[in-house]
Formats: structure tokens, C-alpha cells, sequence
């Protein structure tokens, strides 16, 4: 899908968000597009500014400076009935039963509560979550509050949807089922977008993703312009391993054993494998590899570590 | 099929799960025992009071004199019993003197010669009381009157007196009043105190249960504080008609006429009415106050410590209101009337020493005045901060890269 559309198709659109905390700038200039329909990841290591930023798209803080609108409205609460929003710090109360809790969620967006308790009794049958109807939410495991709190999210029929780290406390069952959840969501219209730290799910699941580092959005497009910004990887394997041939390797090649991996040269892969067959290298194999959305992360991200201040340290880490 | 909010409906929807949840708890269930403590201890202390004081006995005085006299004082102490015996001491002849004899009162009570509490000696026409100074101070007149009677030895025929009662006479009636002003007060005061900081405790919990940032995120804050003052509000309308309705009952089961109850001067259902619209302002100003230190605070230990100065605040407030009850009219009782925090309490207390009612709608309007001023500032501090709280240096902590790899 692509990004940075203009317009009306965005589901939420913010310029330059900037959130200080005691003289801390937590985030720092932010901006967003998210095309209405699209699944979008907020990809970034702990600290970077993810939930910060989300608050603020919310309205649940204000930004220093900036401006946002969500779904058109410039203040979040006046299309609150139409979002849904799970934080990373999970939260229910412990005496509540899972229907209420949901019903609860619902009419804390305009939902009537009998209605919402209908739903809730739907939504807990469709995901297998029946028998815990009735349950208090304390009574329910962390995982199952937790799907809990994921439909009471949905209850509504939200337009959008926000998940602050939705995959952290799931076992690998769940965080399936939750992506199964993400797609039909998307398949129905609904903006989904979701904070991780965890690329594969990105990876799997979005059409568009930002990139924040040290409260700053070095990239935000799709995910192939993304996998575009670094070049493609060939991963080659001789018979022979070491031969006069090797000149024709870019200098960033790295060997593994029999293979040899290095980043497509310029002029394309056609001179280096003449190269290859006049030195006789014997070539077992060949593949020429779209780099994954986590090299492009690291090189992204890493990057802009680089030239902030605060984040030396972490920079290496990243390296 | 959902559509917008506005403030109040939002409002409606937290207060509406906040007043179930809590009337439904067993929380609520020992909070409506929580009153019945403090009168247990009441009760047996003064059980044990009473009994402390029946076991002890009544204290004699010894009599130290000539023959003659001391049963000349005898007689007279049994002929005055059936109508003085409350006020007149107990009597027990210590020592008949013969003609001559000396006696010394003061060595026989330092060296603990006699038992009894003060010695009388002398003569009946000079009576000399030795023992300690407020009992012997107490005993002066009846044993005056004692020793006047038993030298004149005529009998003296004692009329019976008819008794006729009256309700109260205005003397009685403004103690009364004042009594119940009193009362009033200090009801007032503690059940506020009590309520106000039940609301702090909720918000600390809900901070504890990250509760608060789904709500922040659904509805507006002013919604969530609205919603928490007015649920709580309700709790404690609820928990007060209980209390009263039990004490009512435990009252006229006892016996206790309520004609017996100094009448207010606005007459008891009023004072009722006034109590509760007073509570519910006092409640209103103080839990707004505290929601916003509530919003502040994310341990209990914070909370205790950011409420400490709002709680000794407060009890000066409820001193000045109650020195204010003392001069009405005065500047004093004015000024406790025109301050905030104050107002409730003072003309709570003018209710039940005064019939006027003007001032009281004048007092309600400027209360309701400061209850608005207060939660809308308590709303927006709440607002600006309650999001803000997080554990310290959360925000500046810059966690080391956690990426992990697909």
C-alpha cells in the first residue's frame, strides 16, 4: 500500500509531534500517515517512543507541539466510539466478569451496555473463550485476560484499531490467532496499526511501517521501500572454496563455510558470474536475496542512532 | 449502533461501574461496619467506666468529738437522709472524746490510723474538717448544715415538694441547640474525612490495575474524575442512609423518644436535608482535592504523604468552624461561612442555632460556586498528570536495543 497519502484516505495523519517529559524529549518531531484500510507497524526497540507517540494520537496526552488528526477529527476523543485501542500495560478490573469487562469496554465507546454484552458473549463463543463467560477476570490466566481485553478492544466494531505491543504476553498459539484476528480485521476495512518490537510480526502483517529510534521516524513507507534501502544480498556456494576467482568478490563478502554472502554488486550479478565460471569456481548455488525487513531495520534505525546524541551505546548494540 | 459521548454520559458510564462494583464488594460490607467499631469501644469504655466508678466506694468522714455530738450528728444524719442522703456525707464515729481528751485529726489521717476520707472534730458550735482540700471544700456546706441542726436538736418537718416538668426553658434550649450544632459538626467532619479519602484509595487501585489508561483513552478525563467524585458521592449517600437508618432503629428500639432530642432550630427534618446537601458539598470540595493528589501519586506511600497536609488542613478548618459556632453573628462565624472548606460545617452548625433559611441558600449557591471551581481545576491538574505519573524515570530510561531477530 502506498504511504504518505494525502487526503481524506488517511486514518491518521500527525506533523511533528514532539512529547517532553521533566526536560526529556521523548519524542521528537514526529510524523505519521496511515492510509485508511492499511495494517501499519510502529517498529522500534523499547524506549523509542512508541507508546508516547500513540498516547498522543489518542488524546490521551497532549503533544508539546504538533498536530494530529485521527480519522478526521483533530480532537481523538470526539472519534472515540470509532477506535479501538489496546495498551501495552494491560489492564481490567479483577472482580469484573469477562462479558461485563467487555460490555464495559464497549460502553466506555458509546456501546449500550446490552448490547455490548450480547457481543461479548458472541466474540468469547467465535474465539473459544466461551466457558470463561462468567469467569472473573482475576480467575482467567494472563494470556486469556488478555485476549479478554483484545475483544472488549473490538467490541465495538472500531474503524480503527491501536495495538500497543499486542504480541508481548501471548504464547506462540495466541499471538497466531491474534494475527488471524489482524487480517480478518483488515479483509473487513479497518486501519490497523500496532506498536512492536518484533519485526517477524511486522514483517507478516503490514502493509507500511514506521521506523522510531530515540523519539524520531527515520523511515516511514511500505515495507518493500523499506527492504529497498538496503541492497540485495547473493548468497553463493563453490566447490572450490578459495581460487584466483575470488578477486572478482565485492570487498564486503563474508564467508561461511562453503558460502559466501555479500551485497549485489552494481553492475548486477551477469559480470561476476562470468567472472565465477572462467575462474572455476565450480558453483554449487546462487541466490539472489531481498534483504529482510530486520536488515533493513538495523540499517535504518541504526543509522539514526548515529546521529543522535543519546543513543551511541545503543548504536553499537544494534551493529 | 455507538455513537459519541458527551462528558456526562461518559461520566455516567465510569461512575455507573465504579458504584456497582463497589456496593457489590465485600470491601463495602466492612465499610458499613467500619463505624460500628469505634461505638463498640465507646460502649465498652464506658461500660468499664461505670463500673470502675460503682466499684468504688463512697468516701465517710470520721467524727472526732465529744459524745454528745457525735450523737447528736448521728441523729441528725438519719432523721435528714430520706430527703439529702445524696448530699450529705457518709458518717462514722471515729472516736467518742471524754471531757478533756485531745485528739489530732491530722496525724491520725497522715499515719493512716482510720480508714476514712476526712475527719471532723471539734465542737458542733466550732467544727473543725481536716483531710484533703477538695472533699473537706465539698463538705463544708452539708456539714454546716449538719452540725446547725443537730445543735439546735428541734424537729423539723420537711414538706414534700410536687414537681411539675416543663419541655425547656430557653437556657436549656440554646445548650441544646448548641449540642446539636456540635454534634452535627462533628459528624459532618468525620464522615467527610472518611468518604473523602475513600476516593483517593480508588484511584490509587485503578493506577495499580493500569485501569486508568483505557479509560483515558475511551473517554475524556474530566469524564473519569466526574465519574469517580459522583460514584464515590453515591457510596456514601448510600453508606450514611445505612448508618442512619440502623441507628434509628437501635434508637426507638431503645426506647428513645425523639422528644427527648434537643430540636435544631430549623426543626430536625431540615437540619436532615441541610446535613446531607452539606456533606454532599463538603465531600465534593475535599475529593476534589484529593482526586487531584490522587492523580499525582503512584504508591500509597505517596498518596499518605501528598494527603497529610490536606488532612491537617482540613482539621484546622473544622477547629475554625467549630470556634466559629461559638460567636454567631460574629466576623469569625462570617468568615468561616465565606471560606470554601469551611462553609459547610459553619452553616451546618447555623442550622441548628438559627431558623433563618436565606443564609442557607445563599451558602449553598457560593459552595456550589467553589464545587465547580474546585473540580474543574481538580479535573485539569488531573488531566495534565495522572498520565504523566509513571514509575520515576520510566520515560528517561533508554532501554537497551531488544530487537529480536524473526
Amino acid at each position: 500500500m502506498a504511504s504518505n497519502v494525502e487526503g481524506p484516505s488517511l486514518a491518521i495523519e500527525a506533523r511533528g509531534l514532539v512529547k517532553r517529559f521533566d526536560g526529556f524529549t521523548a519524542v521528537d518531531g514526529v510524523d505519521l500517515s496511515v492510509p485508511v484500510g492499511a495494517v501499519y507497524g510502529i517498529l522500534g526497540p523499547n524506549g523509542a517512543g512508541k507508546t508516547t507517540t500513540l498516547r498522543m494520537l489518542l488524546g490521551i496526552i497532549d503533544p508539546d507541539a504538533g498536530s494530529r488528526r485521527i480519522l478526521g477529527a483533530e480532537r481523538p476523543h470526539d472519534v472515540a466510539h470509532a477506535i479501538g485501542y489496546l495498551p501495552e500495560e494491560r489492564g481490567l478490573y479483577p472482580a469484573m466478569k469477562a462479558t461485563e469487562a467487555i460490555a464495559f469496554l464497549g460502553a466506555l465507546r458509546g456501546l449500550p451496555l446490552r448490547e455490548g454484552r450480547r457481543r461479548a458473549h458472541e466474540l468469547l463463543e467465535r474465539h473459544g473463550l466461551g466457558y470463561a463467560a462468567d469467569r472473573q477476570i482475576r480467575q482467567l490466566s494472563k494470556g486469556m485476560a488478555q485476549q479478554v481485553q483484545i475483544l472488549g478492544t473490538l467490541v465495538h466494531r472500531p474503524r480503527l484499531v491501536i495495538l500497543d505491543e499486542p504480541f508481548s504476553g501471548l504464547d506462540a498459539l495466541n499471538q497466531g490467532k491474534l494475527e488471524r484476528m489482524i487480517r480478518g480485521l483488515a479483509e473487513e476495512g479497518t486501519t490497523v496499526i500496532f506498536s512492536t518490537h518484533v519485526i517477524a510480526h511486522a514483517e507478516r502483517l503490514c502493509d507500511d511501517v514506521a521506523i522510531i529510534a530515540g523519539g524520531k521516524v527515520p523511515f516511514a513507507g511500505s515495507v518493500d521501500e523499506a527492504r529497498d534501502r538496503i541492497p540485495r544480498q547473493v548468497r553463493l556456494e563453490t566447490r572450490d572454496p578459495d581460487g584466483a576467482w575470488r578477486k572478482a568478490l565485492p570487498v564486503d563478502a563474508r564467508r561461511e563455510g562453503t558460502f559466501w554472502n555479500f551485497s549485489l554488486p552494481e553492475g548486477g550479478v551477469e559480470p561476476l558470474l562470468r567472472a565465477l565460471i572462467e575462474g572455476d569456481a565450480g558453483i554449487l548455488s546462487l541466490s539472489i536475496e531481498r534483504a529482510g525487513l530486520h536488515d533493513a531495520f538495523v540499517a535504518i534505525a541504526g543509522a539514526a542512532a548515529a546521529r543522535a546524541l543519546d543513543v551511541g551505546s545503543e548504536q553499537e548494540d544494534v551493529r | 449502533m455507538n455513537g459519541r459521548l458527551s462528558v456526562l454520559a461518559a461520566a455516567w458510564v465510569v461512575a455507573r461501574r465504579d458504584f456497582t462494583a463497589i456496593l457489590f464488594s465485600r470491601s463495602f460490607f466492612f465499610f458499613l461496619l467500619g463505624p460500628l467499631f469505634p461505638v463498640l469501644i465507646a460502649v465498652l469504655a464506658g461500660s468499664l467506666g461505670s463500673r470502675v466508678d460503682a466499684s468504688q466506694e463512697r468516701p465517710v468522714l470520721g467524727i472526732a468529738m465529744s459524745v454528745a455530738d457525735a450523737d447528736a450528728l448521728e441523729r441528725t444524719r438519719a432523721r435528714l437522709a430520706p430527703v439529702l442522703d445524696e448530699e450529705l456525707p457518709e458518717l462514722l464515729v471515729i472516736r467518742r472524746l471524754a471531757k478533756g481528751e485531745s485528739y489530732d485529726p491530722g496525724e491520725a489521717l497522715a499515719l493512716r490510723k482510720v480508714k476514712t476520707a476526712a475527719i471532723l472534730s471539734g465542737s458542733l458550735e466550732k467544727p473543725v474538717l481536716t483531710g484533703p482540700g477538695g472533699l473537706i471544700e465539698a463538705w463544708r456546706g452539708p456539714v454546716s448544715m449538719l452540725a446547725a441542726q443537730a445543735r439546735s436538736g428541734a424537729e423539723i418537718a420537711y414538706p414534700a415538694v410536687a414537681l411539675k416538668p416543663v419541655a425547656r426553658s430557653s437556657a436549656t434550649e440554646r445548650k441544646g441547640r448548641f449540642a446539636t450544632a456540635q454534634g452535627a459538626q462533628t459528624l459532618l467532619f468525620l464522615l467527610t474525612m472518611m468518604l473523602a479519602g475513600m476516593v483517593l484509595s480508588n484511584l490509587v487501585e485503578e493506577k495499580g490495575n493500569k485501569i486508568i489508561e483505557v479509560l483515558a483513552a475511551a473517554v475524556p478525563m474530566d469524564a473519569v474524575f466526574l465519574g469517580k467524585l459522583f460514584a464515590m458521592l453515591g457510596i456514601s449517600l448510600v453508606g450514611i442512609a445505612t448508618w442512619a437508618a440502623t441507628l434509628g432503629l437501635l434508637w426507638l428500639g431503645g426506647g428513645i423518644s425523639p422528644e427527648r432530642l434537643p430540636d435544631p432550630a430549623v426543626g430536625w427534618p431540615l437540619l436532615i436535608a441541610l446535613g446531607v446537601v452539606y456533606f454532599a458539598m463538603a465531600y465534593l470540595l475535599l475529593g476534589s482535592v484529593f482526586l487531584a493528589i490522587g492523580s499525582m501519586a503512584t504508591t500509597v506511600r505517596e498518596v499518605q504523604t501528598l494527603s497529610m497536609p490536606v488532612t491537617m488542613a482540613q482539621l484546622m478548618v473544622f477547629f475554625f468552624a467549630s470556634f466559629a459556632m461559638t460567636q454567631p453573628g460574629s466576623a469569625v462565624e462570617i468568615a468561616a461561612v465565606l471560606v470554601p472548606f469551611s462553609s459547610p460545617f459553619a452553616m451546618l452548625a447555623r442550622a441548628a442555632q438559627e431558623p433563618a433559611l436565606l443564609p442557607h441558600v445563599l451558602a449553598i449557591g457560593w459552595q456550589m460556586l467553589w464545587v465547580a471551581l474546585l473540580v474543574r481545576g481538580g479535573a485539569r491538574l488531573f488531566r495534565s498528570r495522572v498520565m504523566k505519573s509513571g514509575p520515576a524515570g520510566k520515560t528517561r530510561r533508554r532501554s537497551r536495543w531488544s530487537l529480536r531477530r524473526p
